[in-house]
């Protein structure tokens, strides 16, 4: 009884003990119910977003490029298919019975073997290494009938830019190829965009408009395991095409151009000479910029770099030239302007000037005799240069010039490579060579020698402004979004006035005091080309349809010696780098003008041979697309 | 009374089929079913090695817990010092000739399966308290003999398995053996007197401990510190079962362990990958099971008539619910990560065997529940 009596006692400890220990496992279990619902329910979607980062990760692939077309939609910088072949280490039975496989058939080099290997030690097992950029049809064929023998080995087919027209535009367009490390820190939006093997503009409209052209990145999403290694592709987020640029040149005229050009140095420019339109701008030679695209071979950089016309630089915006007698124009009718002259102003021209001791030669040693302004600009005369730029003194005929746009960029920032030129002053000369003007330079610079240094493209706004009736023209090379046709640029044009839409001013295009003295100067280049005895007279076109008005020039390249003035060698008996480059600007059609061009041939002889016959051969197809082009602007009328 | 005594070495076997518990058996059956589902699912929905393999103890263990339980409580009060004692050999054994597996040596190749005494332990501990508190007059409870022999059956069995080195096994085999002195009524000073000891001498515990095992608190304390080396498990733990939700990703569609992100999911993080896959829904479910499980055990315990069935119940609910209580803290980061597996759930064949035979005793408990122990 006693054992059994402690026994009970025993028990109620037991049982009263379990009692507070069944209450603390209840609150235990109540705190671990709270627990999972902090985590679960309140923390839900906190856990929930670090368990997709987990799972979850993002390949950006390449955006695609917008494309850039001419003013017809022909397409000039697109888009092409291209085929690659990639290797994915991890799924390579053999690597080196694969690599000597793929040597075999594709012909690669040991160097390009070693650096398949130095990639293969590099990326993750599971990263495709590219070992060929770009296949032809043949070898992706090859390779696709081998595949069953290339384990590891994906063909992959992907999109690369394509210049279509090779070397037609590389000056305007420039090129893309891979970026270095300071273009991707210098962009935003390529350090956002990059991914590599992604191209990015490396030279003119491609890398101005980057930001524009460039695209989106198209997104996939992976499921990921710990390791990193994909699991399921998740979703496909299309990215977006760059936009499309639509530019003002036109194919036919530009590939026109370089075939004029073909095999010489120099560069032609056409504008239309009221919206300012630049239909076409070609610097030759030029280069395919397609061999950029996948990495130039070592052998066609050099044969580019090395090339004694230096097609790498850019002659239309970048090639400073005297412009000879081209400027002849601009000094009429700045005398005209400043009333230094008028047109029955007459010069006896002996064939050579007088001034101080020193002499000034006219082209023609025996002289032109008397001459008015319209026989001497017909006939481009220097001495009656000479003697009106003496008359009129630098300064004035500075101010002039720069109306009309000498010695300023005229496509603004759109090209980095463009250059300014040089219109000299006498202040210029005090500032940055420390001397006084001599009047010497004064005759010199009347006939477009000296000092003065002009682009191409100033040319030919130059001839532009004078043919439009001396009124401003803004070259563009970019249709904007409120492009405006070709009459309505016309009318606004001749009204003298227009609109800023920037400064939000009506703005004075007038660059004449009188619209005479521009009708003056015109005749005078009407006559030089049409006119017997005009230095292009030969490259005339009687068909008033075609017929145009120009100037040609001859710049001297070096001082010609007294010895060298007496033998009057032939061109080809000069060494080339002696020649003189040949000039010519020209507007047209004469009645009702739309366009105006300049050429420029380097070291190509006298502008009324080499440069004013290519003239002729333009106009006829520039003044032919001018209604097919007139099409192309049936914009909607923008009602004020 | 002896009459009495002798009718109840009698029964039947229909008697104890009929005496059976089964809401117990059959929450034990649906924690088994459910834990090879799950491990299913650690195979990421195939049946591979871990699910077939758990399936195969299953149907062992399942059995020799019926077996167990048909075994009068009295032959289990008579064999617990036996019991006690072997698993010592077997843990002296381990300690000179187990099997050496990741820096510990806790294992012994038995041919058929893998075995670790030291699971054992939890149960043989709890059998050996029991006994001993069965047979001591309530008045020697707080002696300094009984105290130091109680302590003495606690600290042997916790230095073997301690220098294995496994501390999450030592601290559940102490925790399970100190319940039962609590219940034995041991009194409440001396645990609050050991309690402030303890607390006072952490810092001299701590500067003993392995430097993986000082890591792991402090990476307790801040999983942020080491987020991709030591942090990562709890980190990964807590975004699976964070990412669960209200009703989960669904069965076969947690994200995180089907990645690879859950590290141990097998063993002590399986309550991850059921919490990322049936969300609080299901955890809650899961713990109401084990609570069903748990208050079965105490009832059983209640209603015997020996006081050694009465300890075993008592003390072997309260271990299984420190080991899901530990467990679970564990993967919820509320506790430093000390191996320990989720009974049934976790795979693990001598964490089954030990928990099978714990249920036995239990069962066998309930159908000899009016068995006096003298």
């Amino acid at each position: 009884m006693i054992k059994s009596n402690s026994g009970i006692r025993k028990t109620d400890v037991i049982n009263r003990r379990m009692f507070i220990i069944a209450t603390a496992k209840a609150l235990v279990f109540v705190g671990i119910v709270a627990r999972l619902f902090s985590l679960q329910i309140n923390e839900n979607k906190k856990y929930l977003t670090l368990s997709d980062k987990n799972r979850i990760r993002e390949w950006k692939l390449p955006p695609t490029r917008g494309n850039i077309v001419d003013y017809f939609g022909n397409v000039i910088a697109g888009n092409l298919k291209v085929y690659q072949l990639h290797i994915i280490p991890e799924q390579v039975e053999n690597f080196n019975y694969l690599l000597v496989r793929l040597k075999n058939l594709l012909n690669l080099s040991d160097k390009k073997i070693a650096k398949i290997n130095k990639l293969k030690s590099e990326l993750k097992p599971w990263d495709s290494i590219i070992v060929s950029e770009n296949l032809s049809w043949s070898q992706f064929v090859k390779i696709n009938n081998y595949l069953y023998d290339l384990v590891g080995v994906k063909p992959v087919m992907t999109i690369s830019r394509n210049y279509p027209f090779n070397e037609v535009y590389t000056h305007v367009l420039g090129y893309v190829s891979q970026p270095n490390e300071q273009e991707i820190l210098d962009n935003q939006t390529i350090q956002e965009r990059f991914v590599p093997g992604m191209k990015i503009g490396k030279l003119g409209l491609e890398k101005r408009l980057e930001n524009l052209l460039i695209g989106t990145n198209a997104i996939q999403r992976y499921e990921v395991n710990a390791y990193g290694k994909r699991i399921n592709q998740l979703e496909h987020q299309k990215g977006e095409q760059g936009s499309k640029i639509r530019l003002t040149v036109d194919t036919e005229i530009q590939k026109a151009c370089g075939e004029l050009l073909n095999e010489k140095a120099g560069s032609i420019s056409v504008m239309d000479i009221y919206t300012g339109d630049i239909i076409a701008m070609y610097s030759s030679p030029s280069y395919n910029p397609n061999l950029f695209l996948f990495g130039i071979s070592q052998d066609e950089w050099q044969l580019i770099r090395n090339n004694p016309l230096k097609p790498l630089i850019n002659k239309t915006l970048s090639g400073l030239y005297s412009p000879g007698s081209t400027i002849k124009p601009i000094v009429a009718l700045s005398a005209l302007e400043n009333k230094v002259i008028d047109t029955k102003f007459k010069v006896k021209c002996t064939g050579k000037m007088e001034l101080y001791g020193q002499t000034f030669h006219c082209w023609k040693e025996k002289g032109h005799g008397w001459v008015s302004l319209k026989n001497a600009m017909k006939q481009s005369c220097d001495t009656y240069f000479y003697e009106i730029a003496r008359l009129l003194g630098v300064d004035r005929l500075n101010i002039t010039a720069e109306k009309f746009g000498l010695g300023k960029k005229v496509l603004g920032d759109y090209f980095d490579n463009e250059k300014k030129g040089l219109f000299p002053n006498t202040k210029w000369k005090k500032n940055n060579l420390g001397k006084g003007w001599v009047l010497g330079e004064t005759l010199l610079t009347g006939i477009g020698q000296g000092y003065i240094q002009t682009t191409p493209l100033q040319l030919c706004m130059m001839t532009a402004q004078i043919a439009n009736g001396g009124y401003a023209v803004k070259p563009k090379i970019i249709v904007d979004s409120n492009p405006i046709s070709y009459e309505d640029a016309k009318q606004s044009m001749e009204s003298g006035l227009s609109f800023d839409t920037v400064s939000e001013k009506l703005l004075d295009k007038k660059l004449f005091k009188n619209q005479q003295n521009i009708k003056i100067v015109q005749e005078a280049m009407f006559a030089s080309t049409n006119e017997r005895f005009g230095t292009s007279y030969k490259s005339r076109i009687d068909d008033p349809k075609y017929q145009f008005a120009g100037k040609t020039g001859t710049a001297q390249v070096k001082r010609i010696s007294k010895r060298e003035r007496e033998l009057d060698l032939e061109l080809e008996q000069i060494p080339y780098k002696d020649r003189d480059h040949a000039l010519y600007i020209a507007y047209g059609p004469y009645i009702n003008p739309r366009y105006a061009l300049s050429i420029i041939i380097e070291h190509g002889g006298s502008g009324s041979k080499a440069a004013a016959p290519i003239a002729k051969k333009l106009f006829k197809l520039i003044i032919d697309r001018h209604d097919l082009r007139n099409e192309q602007s049936n914009f909607e009328r923008i009602t004020v | 009374m002896f009459q009495h005594d002798r009718l109840n070495n009698e029964i039947t076997l229909f008697q104890k089929l009929k005496n059976l518990d089964y809401i117990l058996l059959i929450s034990v059956v649906l924690l088994s079913v459910l834990s090879v589902f799950v491990m299913y699912s650690t195979d990421g929905g195939e049946i591979l090695f871990h699910t077939k393999n758990h399936f195969v103890k299953l149907v062992v263990f399942f059995p020799l817990m019926i077996f167990v339980a048909f075994l009068n409580i009295k032959f289990w009060h008579n064999l617990s010092y036996i019991i006690y004692f072997i698993v010592i050999l077997l843990l002296i054994y381990v300690s000179f000739f187990g099997i050496k597996s990741s820096g510990s040596q806790r294992w012994m190749d038995l041919y058929l399966f893998v075995l670790q005494p030291s699971e054992l332990m939890k149960i043989a501990v709890i059998m050996c308290l029991a006994k001993y508190y069965h047979r001591l007059k309530i008045e020697n409870v707080n002696s300094f003999t009984s105290i130091l022999i109680v302590l003495s059956i606690i600290l042997i069995p916790i230095i073997f398995v301690i220098s294995q080195p496994d501390l999450g096994t030592s601290i559940l085999i102490a925790l399970s053996g100190l319940i039962i002195l609590w219940l034995g009524g041991v009194k409440i000073k001396y645990f609050i007197y050991s309690f402030i000891i303890f607390l006072i001498s952490l810092p001299f515990i701590i500067s003993f401990l392995k430097p993986y095992q000082k890591l792991r608190i402090l990476t307790f304390l801040d999983p942020d510190r080491d987020p991709l080396g030591a942090g990562y498990q709890i980190i990964q733990s807590k975004i699976a079962i964070g990412s669960g939700g209200l009703d989960g990703k669904g069965f076969l569609k947690g994200t995180q362990s089907y990645l690879d992100f859950l590290p141990e999911k097998h063993t002590d993080f399986i309550f991850t990958l059921f919490s990322e896959e049936f969300g609080f829904i299901g955890s809650v479910g899961l713990l109401i099971l084990y609570s069903i499980i748990i208050f079965r055990i105490v009832r059983i315990g209640a209603i015997s008539r020996s006081n050694f069935a009465r300890l075993f119940c008592f003390g072997y609910a309260f271990a299984i619910f420190i080991y899901i209580v530990v467990n679970l803290s564990m993967v919820l980061g509320l506790l430093p990560i000390v191996g320990s597996p989720l009974p049934i759930m976790s795979y693990g064949g001598s964490s089954m065997l030990a928990t099978m035979i714990g249920f036995g005793i239990v069962l066998s408990a309930k159908i000899n529940h009016k068995q006096i122990i003298a």
